[in-house]
C-alpha cells in the first residue's frame, strides 16, 4: 500500500472512521514509519481514538487528542498539540476528523497547510447499511457537505461496508458496485477495503487494498449474540 | 430476510418514529441524545413533517403539548437536566389526557452531572417528576433494535391510553450501534374525536384544559384517569425472563444494565449457580406479578442499576420484602462489568446455602 504523508478518514458519522484511522495507524507504524494520529472529533465526544490509547502507546504511534476526551465533559476544543502533524514533515499522520460535515468543520484550520504541502490523502469512508447513506447518492451528498465544511477535496474512497459482528464477506462483496457507482459519480478511485480481521481472513484476494481491522470486544455484547466482537461503544 | 441496517440507538428512535407516523419533532439539542433531532432535521422535511429547534426545553415540551391537543403524532426527546425542564410540561400534558411520546437518553446526575450514561432518572420517569397525581408508561429498551420496536409501541400506547410514553434509555443505548431490522413496526392507529381540529360550525367544540375550578370535578376526573392506569397495569406490563425456571438467586435489571448482567448470569452458571434474569421492559407498569410469583421460588435477589439504588425500591415492594434484595451499582458514568455483578450474584447465593 503507498502512503502519503498525511493520510485524513472523514465520512458520515458512524461510519468507521475511528476504527480505520486506529488501524491504518498500527498499519504505518508496523511498516517502521514514525507515525502520529489526531482525534480531530470535537462533535461526537463518544467512541474516541483515545479509546486506543494503549494499543497506540504499544505501537510507538503518537497520540494526539483533545484534552478533555473521555471525561465527563462534552467541551469542543482541539489541541494546539495536533499543529505537529502539519508542520513536522518527518512524521506520518493520520487525521481522524469528526462526522459529517460538522466534524469536518474543525479539519479546515489545517486544510491551508495540508494543501500547501500537498502530499495528502482524504479518504471518505463509506458504509451503505448506514441508514443515511444506503445509496451512492446519499453518500455523494454527505461527501460535498464534507468537502464545503472542511476545504478540502476528497481523493480517495474506503469500502467499510459493515453490520457490526454481523458482517460476513458478502456484506463487503455486495456492496462494491455500490462503491463502483460512487466512484463514478465522485472521479475518486475505491483505494481500501476494510473489514474486520475475521472477515478479512475471508476476503484476502477477492477485494483491492485490503485492511483488517482488529475491534475492542465490550462487555454488553449479548451471550446469544453470535460473530466477531464490535467495537466497544464507550469506555467502561 | 428484512434488510438490515446498521443503526445508532438514537437514530434508531428518530426513523421508527417517523415509521409509526410521528411528523411532528420539537426539542432542544443536549448530549447524549442529540442524534435524534438531528435525524429529524435531515428527514423530516424531506417527508412533509415538522422539524423545529425550540428555544428551550420549555418551549418544547409545550409545543408537543399543543401538537397533542390537535391529534397529532408528536414527540420530543432530552436527556435527564432537559427532562427535568419538560417536566412541568409533561404535568400539563398528564392534566389534559393527550398522548405524548417522551425520550429521555439518561446521563450522569444530579445537577448538570455528566454527559456518560446513567439510570439515575428512574424516579423522576415512574414516580412523577412533575407535579401532581399521574403516571407516564414508561419503556426501557435493551438494545438498538428494542429502541425502535418500543418507540413504535410507545405511540401506539399513548394514543391508546391518552397519556404520555416515554422510552427511558442511556447515554449507552443512545450512542452504541447495532444492526437492526423495521419489519416488526406494527402501528395502530386510534380516532380523536377529542382532539381540536376545528368544528367547521358542525360539532360542538372541543376542550383540552388541565384547570377545574370545582374541587369536586377535580376529584372526579383524577378518579377515572386512575382508573385509566389501572387498565394499563393489568393489560401492558412488559417483561423478560431469562434463565428463571430453577433459579434461586434472581437478578433484576433493565436497560444497559441487563445486558451486562445476562453475561453475568451466563458465567454463574457456568460456575453451577443457579441464577435467572428479571428485566422490566415496562418500568411503569412495573412487573410486580412476575416479581411476586418469583419471590415465592427464588431466595435472594440481585438489582443491577446504574444509580444509587431506584428500582430497588419497586422491587421490594413488589415481593413486599419477603426476600433479601441487594444492590450492585455504579453511577456517575460508570457502568459495572460482569465480574462486579458475578461476585454480587455469589454473595448472594451465598444467603442461599
Amino acid at each position: 500500500m503507498n502512503h502519503k504523508r498525511i493520510t485524513l478518514f472523514a465520512g458520515h458519522y458512524g461510519s468507521g472512521k475511528t476504527n480505520i484511522a486506529v488501524n491504518y495507524a498500527l498499519l504505518l507504524s508496523r511498516e517502521g514509519k514514525k507515525t502520529a494520529i489526531a482525534d480531530l472529533d470535537i462533535v461526537n465526544p463518544y467512541f474516541r481514538t483515545k479509546d486506543s490509547a494503549a494499543e497506540l502507546a504499544e505501537a510507538g504511534v503518537d497520540l494526539i487528542s483533545p484534552q478533555f476526551a473521555n471525561s465527563n465533559v462534552d467541551l469542543p476544543a482541539l489541541p494546539a498539540e495536533a499543529y505537529r502533524l502539519v508542520e513536522d514533515k518527518s512524521l506520518f499522520a493520520v487525521m481522524d476528523v469528526g462526522g459529517d460535515d460538522r466534524g469536518a468543520y474543525a479539519l479546515g484550520r489545517y486544510t491551508p497547510f495540508i494543501l500547501e504541502e500537498n502530499n495528502y490523502r482524504m479518504a471518505f469512508v463509506a458504509n451503505p447499511c448506514r441508514p443515511l447513506t444506503r445509496t451512492p447518492e446519499e453518500a455523494l451528498e454527505v461527501m460535498r457537505e464534507i468537502e464545503a465544511a472542511g476545504g478540502l477535496p476528497f481523493t480517495a474512497i474506503v469500502n467499510n461496508a459493515n453490520l457490526a459482528h454481523e458482517t460476513t464477506p458478502e456484506t463487503v462483496l455486495e456492496a462494491i458496485p455500490y462503491m463502483e457507482r460512487l466512484s463514478l459519480l465522485s472521479g475518486l478511485p475505491v483505494w481500501m477495503t476494510s473489514a474486520e480481521e475475521s472477515v478479512a481472513a475471508k476476503l484476502a484476494g477477492k477485494v483491492p487494498g485490503l485492511l483488517p481491522i482488529k475491534l475492542q470486544r465490550k462487555y454488553f455484547d449479548l451471550p446469544e449474540q453470535k460473530g466477531p466482537p464490535q467495537a466497544r461503544p464507550l469506555f467502561g | 430476510m428484512a434488510e438490515r441496517v446498521l443503526m445508532k440507538g438514537n437514530e434508531a428512535i428518530a426513523e421508527a418514529a417517523i415509521r409509526a407516523g410521528c411528523r411532528h419533532y420539537f426539542g432542544y439539542p443536549i448530549t447524549p441524545q442529540t442524534e435524534i433531532a438531528a435525524y429529524m432535521a435531515k428527514k423530516m422535511p424531506k417527508i412533509g413533517g415538522v422539524f423545529l429547534q425550540a428555544e428551550s426545553e420549555i418551549a418544547s415540551i409545550n409545543m408537543v403539548y399543543g401538537a397533542a391537543a390537535a391529534g397529532m403524532r408528536v414527540m420530543t426527546s432530552s436527556s435527564s437536566p432537559g427532562i427535568s425542564l419538560k417536566g412541568e410540561g409533561l404535568s400539563y400534558i398528564a392534566g389534559s389526557d393527550v398522548p405524548a411520546f417522551v425520550v429521555n437518553v439518561q446521563r450522569g446526575g444530579p445537577g448538570l452531572g455528566g454527559i456518560q450514561p446513567s439510570q439515575s432518572d428512574y424516579f423522576q420517569a415512574t414516580k412523577g417528576g412533575g407535579h401532581g397525581d399521574y403516571r407516564m408508561i414508561v419503556l426501557a429498551p435493551a438494545s438498538v433494535q428494542e429502541m425502535a420496536s418500543l418507540t413504535v409501541k410507545g405511540f401506539n400506547l399513548a394514543d391508546k391510553y391518552l397519556m404520555t410514553a416515554m422510552i427511558l434509555a442511556d447515554g449507552t443505548i443512545g450512542q452504541m450501534m447495532e444492526p437492526i431490522t423495521f419489519e416488526d413496526v406494527e402501528v395502530e392507529t386510534y380516532d380523536k374525536p377529542w382532539a381540536l381540529t376545528g368544528t367547521k360550525m358542525q360539532r360542538k367544540h372541543n376542550i383540552v384544559n388541565s384547570l377545574y375550578l370545582k374541587p369536586d370535578e377535580l376529584e372526579r376526573k383524577n378518579f377515572e384517569r386512575y382508573e385509566r392506569y389501572k387498565t394499563v397495569e393489568e393489560n401492558e406490563v412488559m417483561v423478560e425472563e431469562y434463565m428463571m425456571e430453577d433459579a434461586e438467586v434472581c437478578v433484576v435489571a433493565f436497560g444497559i444494565a441487563s445486558r451486562v448482567a445476562k453475561n453475568a448470569v451466563v458465567q454463574a452458571r457456568k460456575e453451577g449457580v443457579k441464577v435467572g434474569l428479571i428485566r422490566p421492559i415496562t418500568l411503569w407498569p412495573f412487573p410486580k406479578k412476575v416479581l411476586r410469583q418469583a419471590a415465592e421460588r427464588v431466595k435472594s435477589f440481585v438489582c443491577v442499576e446504574l444509580n444509587m439504588g431506584q428500582m430497588i425500591e419497586d422491587v421490594r415492594l413488589a415481593i413486599e420484602c419477603s426476600r433479601p434484595v441487594s444492590l450492585c451499582n455504579r453511577t456517575g458514568g460508570m457502568i459495572p462489568d460482569p465480574d462486579q455483578v458475578l461476585a454480587s450474584i455469589r454473595e448472594a447465593q451465598k444467603g442461599v446455602n
